[in-house]
C-alpha cells in the first residue's frame, strides 16, 4: 500500500478512521446504518449522514436497538452496519450472542471501538474478547486505509461465511487521519428477507442445531485466516519476529523497522498454524498488543513460545514512549536518549460549560446532603469540585437502580436522588424508572434534560425533535413519559433559578415515593450556541468572598485586585459569560451586574 | 533513512488547535507527503488540554509524535507551551502565543497558573518564539483569526510552497474570511521569521 504511487489514477482523500470507515460504506453499497453515538464512535454515522446520500442511518435510542435495526436489515438481505463505543457493545450483547447463532442474510458489519487509555469513557476494556466469546470473526485495522477497504472485506466475509463480523476500532484509529486511496463502488442488490424458520426463531429446537453450524463455521474460518492475505507476513531481520495488529502494529513498525512482522488484519480466529511457521524463522518472538494479552494467551495455549506483556504492559494505549521502555528493558531495542520529565503545571480537568444548565441543578443538590447516584454524559462533570454533587458513575442508566437498591437498604437519615440526562434516561433509564414505581422506592430522580445528546457532539435524539438525517421527527414528552411510568409527584424547574431549583428538591424529599424533577433547559452550546448580555464583577463591592466561584463556572476566576483586607476578587470573563444570571443569585454584596446596567447607574 | 518531519500544536478546547493542525496536515499532503495527524476529542470541548501531532515524509507509520522528538511545537497557550516543552527534539523550535487561559482550578487553594511558563519553557527548548496573536489579529481587524496567524508562524519552519497554504487554507476557513486569514498567515510567517532572524 504505497500511497504515494500514481496519485493520478486515483482520488485520495486525508480520512479519519471513521471518516474511512463512511467511505468503506459508500464503496461497499451497504445500505443501512444504525447505532447509539459515543466517543470514539460517533463520527462514523454522522459522516455517511452528510456524505453518503445513497445511504440510510439513524441513531437509535441505545446500542442494544441499534444492532436489532442492522439485524433486521441484514436479515431482509440488505448490506448493514452497527456502530457503538466498547461498552456500547455491552448493551447490545444480548442480540450479538445469538446474532451468532442465527447468522445473515445480508452482510452484517459490527464496531466496536474501544478506547484504550480512556480518552472519554469509564473503562478500558478489550473488545477482542467478544470475538471469542460469540465465536464471531473480527477485523481490526491498523490505518485508515485499512478501516476502508476493511467494510467491504467485512461485508464479503459477513456474506460467504454467513455470520456477523465485528470491527475493532481504538480511539487512536478512529481520529488519527492518514492519506486514503478510494476504491471501486459496487452496487448489491437487497435481496429480501427469506423465511426461515430453522435459522431466524431461535427456540431451543432450532438454536441446537444452529450452535452445531457455529462450531463448524468457526473452523472454516480459522481456515480461511490461516489462507487470507488479511494476515500478512513482512520479511525483515529475522533476529526478531513480532505478531501485531491495529494501533500497537504501526507504533511496533516504527520502533522497529528491521524486524520480521506478521501482521493480523483479523484479530479472532488466528492463524496459528500460520504464526507457528513464522515463529520457526525467527530467533526470538514478541507479540504487540494493547491491554490484554489476547494473542498471546493463545499463542501460548496453542505451544508457541513467545513473549508479550512482559514488554508492553496490560494499561493504557501503546505509545511510542512505553513501548520503547518496554523493548529497551527485554534487551530488544539499543537504549535511547532519555526524555527529560514533563514540566509540573496545573491540570485542565473539563468543567461545565459557561451557561450549562446543570449548574444550577447541582449547586442545589450539593446543599441537601443526600446520596446522589450519578449516570453518564456531561453531567458527570457535575462529580468534580467545586460542585462535588455526584456520588457515583457506573453505567449508562445505573444511577436509577443505583438509587433504588440504596434506598432499600437505607436507614432514612440521607436523602437519595438519582440523576440522569434525558439522552440516558431515553437510551436505558426507563426502565429503571419503572422499577422505582413499581417497587415502591422512596428516591428523587432529576432528569437532567438538555435536549441533545451533548457530550458527545451534539447528537439528535428521541426528544430533540429531528433525527441523524435531518428529518423532522417526534419530540417524546418527557412529563407524559414519566407520569404515564406510573409517577404521581412531577415537578417542572427552571434551572437557572436557585430558589425554584431548591424548593423543588425539598418538596419532592417530602414526598414519600417516587418523585421525579424535570429540569429542562437547553445546552448551551447546541444546537444553537446561547449568548445573552453578561456579567461583570463591580470591583467596589466585591469582598473576596469566593462565593461565585464555587458554581465552577469556567467564566469566573480569582484574578481580581486584592481588597483592603487582601482578599483577592473574582473577575467575570465577558467574552464567554452566557448570561446566564445564576451567579449573581450566589453574591451577597450585590457584586454581580449585567454590563449594560453599569451603564445606567 | 526515512526522515519524518514531527509537528505538536497544543492549546486548550476552543482555541482552534484542531483547525490548524487540520490546514497544516491536508496541507503535507497536497505538498507530495505521506501524512498522519492525530488527536484526542472528546473532553476538549469543555475547557480540556488539546494536543494535536502532525507527522509527515516519505512514509509515516505512526500517528504519534514520539516523546523528545517533536521539530516545531506550535502552542496557542503559555501553560500548555510549559506542558509540552519535553516533547520538544533537541534543537527542536517553539512557537508560543502569550495567550493565558487560566482554568477554574487555579481558583482553589491546590493548584496556581504557573508565573513564568515561556521563561520556564526556554530552560527546554532551545529556540522559542513568542507572538502575541491576540494582539496582532487585533491590529489586523479580526480577533477570529488567531489560529491561521499562528499557523503562519509555524509555516516559516516549512518549505511548502506558497500556493499550496493558500488554496488549503480557502477551502476550510469560512467563506468570507479567507482574505483575512491569508493575511493572518503572512503575518504570522512575517513574524517568526523576523524572530528567528533577531537571535
Amino acid at each position: 500500500m504505497e500511497a504515494s504511487q500514481k496519485p493520478e489514477e486515483k482520488l485520495r482523500y486525508l480520512l479519519s478512521g471513521n471518516e474511512a470507515v463512511a467511505l468503506g460504506c459508500r464503496e461497499a453499497g451497504v445500505h443501512l446504518g444504525a447505532g447509539y453515538p459515543g466517543t470514539p464512535s460517533t463520527e462514523i454515522l454522522e459522516t455517511i449522514a452528510r456524505m453518503v446520500p445513497e445511504m440510510y442511518v439513524q441513531w437509535s435510542p441505545n446500542e442494544k436497538v441499534g444492532l436489532e435495526v442492522a439485524a433486521g436489515a441484514a436479515f431482509s438481505g440488505a448490506r448493514a452496519l452497527s456502530t457503538q463505543k466498547h461498552v456500547g457493545l455491552n448493551v447490545a450483547a444480548d442480540p450479538l450472542m445469538t446474532l451468532a447463532y442465527t447468522g445473515v442474510e445480508g452482510g452484517l458489519v459490527v464496531v466496536t471501538a474501544d478506547d484504550p487509555e480512556l480518552h472519554s469513557s469509564q473503562n478500558e476494556q478489550d473488545n477482542r474478547h467478544f470475538a471469542r466469546f460469540a465465536k464471531l470473526p473480527m477485523l481490526e485495522p491498523s490505518d485508515s486505509q485499512e478501516a476502508k477497504d476493511y467494510i467491504a472485506v467485512g461485508m464479503d466475509i459477513s456474506e460467504e461465511f454467513d455470520v456477523p463480523v465485528l470491527f475493532r476500532m481504538t480511539t487512536r484509529i478512529s481520529h488519527s487521519k492518514g492519506i486514503v486511496e478510494a476504491g471501486e463502488t459496487q452496487k448489491p442488490a437487497i435481496r429480501g428477507f427469506t423465511k426461515n424458520p430453522l435459522k431466524y426463531v431461535m427456540v431451543p429446537g432450532h438454536a441446537r442445531p444452529r450452535h452445531a453450524y457455529v462450531e463448524e463455521r468457526l473452523v472454516k474460518l480459522r481456515a480461511f485466516a490461516e489462507t487470507s492475505d488479511l494476515n500478512r507476513i513482512e520479511w525483515g531481520d529475522k533476529k526478531l519476529g513480532i505478531v501485531s495488529a491495529g494501533a500497537a502494529y504501526v507504533q511496533a513498525r516504527e520502533k522497529l523497522p528491521e524486524a520480521s512482522f506478521l501482521k493480523l488484519g483479523m484479530s479472532y480466529p488466528l492463524p496459528l498454524e500460520k504464526i507457528r511457521a513464522f515463529a520457526e524463522q525467527v530467533d526470538r518472538l514478541l507479540v504487540i498488543e494493547e491491554l490484554d494479552p489476547f494473542f498471546e494467551e493463545q499463542l501460548k495455549a496453542a505451544g508457541i513460545v513467545c513473549e508479550g506483556k512482559n514488554v508492553t504492559g496490560l494499561l493504557g494505549e501503546l505509545t511510542p514512549g512505553r513501548l520503547g521502555a518496554g523493548l529497551v528493558r527485554e534487551g530488544m531495542l539499543g537504549a535511547s536518549t532519555e526524555v527529560a520529565e514533563g514540566a509540573e503545571v496545573l491540570p485542565r480537568p473539563p468543567v461545565l460549560c459557561p451557561g450549562c444548565p446543570h449548574r444550577g441543578v447541582f449547586f442545589e443538590l450539593k446543599k441537601q446532603r443526600g446520596n446522589v447516584f450519578g449516570d453518564i454524559g456531561c453531567y458527570t462533570l457535575g462529580a468534580l469540585p467545586p460542585l462535588s454533587a455526584m456520588d457515583t458513575c457506573l453505567d449508562m442508566g445505573a444511577s436509577i437502580g443505583n438509587a433504588i437498591g440504596a434506598s432499600k437498604v437505607s436507614d432514612g437519615k440521607k436523602p437519595i436522588f438519582a440523576t440522569i440526562g434525558d439522552g440516558t434516561f431515553l437510551h436505558s433509564g426507563m426502565t429503571g424508572l419503572l422499577d422505582a414505581v413499581y417497587n415502591r422506592a422512596n428516591i428523587t430522580v432529576v432528569i437532567l434534560d438538555n435536549r441533545i445528546t451533548a457530550m458527545t457532539g451534539g447528537q439528535e435524539h428521541p426528544s430533540t425533535g429531528h433525527t441523524l438525517m435531518g428529518e423532522e421527527a417526534f419530540d417524546v414528552d418527557l412529563e407524559g413519559l414519566v407520569r404515564a411510568l406510573g409517577v404521581e409527584h412531577v415537578e417542572n424547574v427552571m434551572n437557572h433559578d436557585l430558589e425554584d431549583v431548591q424548593a423543588a428538591l425539598q418538596a419532592a424529599q417530602e414526598h414519600q415515593g417516587v418523585s421525579v424533577i424535570l429540569a429542562e433547559a437547553p445546552c448551551a452550546l447546541m444546537p444553537y450556541k446561547i449568548k445573552e448580555t453578561p456579567y461583570e464583577i463591580i470591583e467596589d463591592a466585591c469582598t473576596g468572598c469566593r462565593l461565585c466561584l464555587q458554581t465552577g463556572c469556567p467564566s469566573i476566576s480569582l484574578t481580581g485586585t486584592l481588597t483592603a483586607e487582601g482578599r483577592q476578587r473574582a473577575v467575570i470573563d465577558t467574552e464567554t459569560c452566557t448570561g446566564c444570571g445564576l451567579c449573581p443569585q450566589t453574591c451577597n454584596d450585590h457584586a454581580i451586574m449585567l454590563v449594560s446596567e453599569e451603564v445606567t447607574v | 533513512m526515512n526522515e519524518i518531519q514531527n509537528m505538536l500544536i497544543v492549546g486548550v478546547g476552543g482555541q482552534g488547535v484542531i483547525l490548524a493542525s487540520a490546514i497544516l496536515a491536508q496541507a503535507a499532503m497536497e505538498a507530495g507527503h505521506d501524512t498522519k495527524q492525530s488527536e484526542v476529542h472528546g473532553m476538549s470541548q469543555r475547557g480540556g488540554t488539546v494536543s494535536s501531532h502532525v507527522r509527515f515524509g516519505e512514509k509515516v507509520w505512526s500517528p504519534m509524535v514520539p516523546e523528545g522528538e517533536a521539530h516545531v511545537m506550535l502552542a496557542f497557550e503559555r501553560a500548555e507551551a510549559l506542558r509540552a516543552a519535553h516533547l520538544v527534539a533537541p534543537g527542536g523550535v517553539a512557537i508560543v502565543n502569550r495567550q493565558s487561559i487560566i482554568p477554574p482550578i487555579a481558583s482553589g487553594k491546590n493548584f496556581a497558573y504557573p508565573e513564568d511558563p515561556i521563561g520556564d519553557s526556554r530552560e527546554r527548548v532551545e529556540r522559542v518564539i513568542e507572538i502575541d496573536a491576540l494582539e496582532e489579529c487585533r491590529k489586523l481587524g479580526n480577533e477570529k483569526m488567531v489560529s491561521v496567524l499562528l499557523l503562519g508562524a509555524l509555516s516559516a519552519q516549512l518549505d511548502f510552497d506558497g500556493a499550496i497554504w493558500e488554496k488549503v487554507i480557502r477551502s476550510r476557513v469560512p467563506k468570507g474570511t479567507e482574505d483575512g486569514n491569508l493575511a493572518a498567515f503572512a503575518k504570522g510567517a512575517e513574524l517568526a521569521t523576523a524572530a528567528l532572524a533577531a537571535r
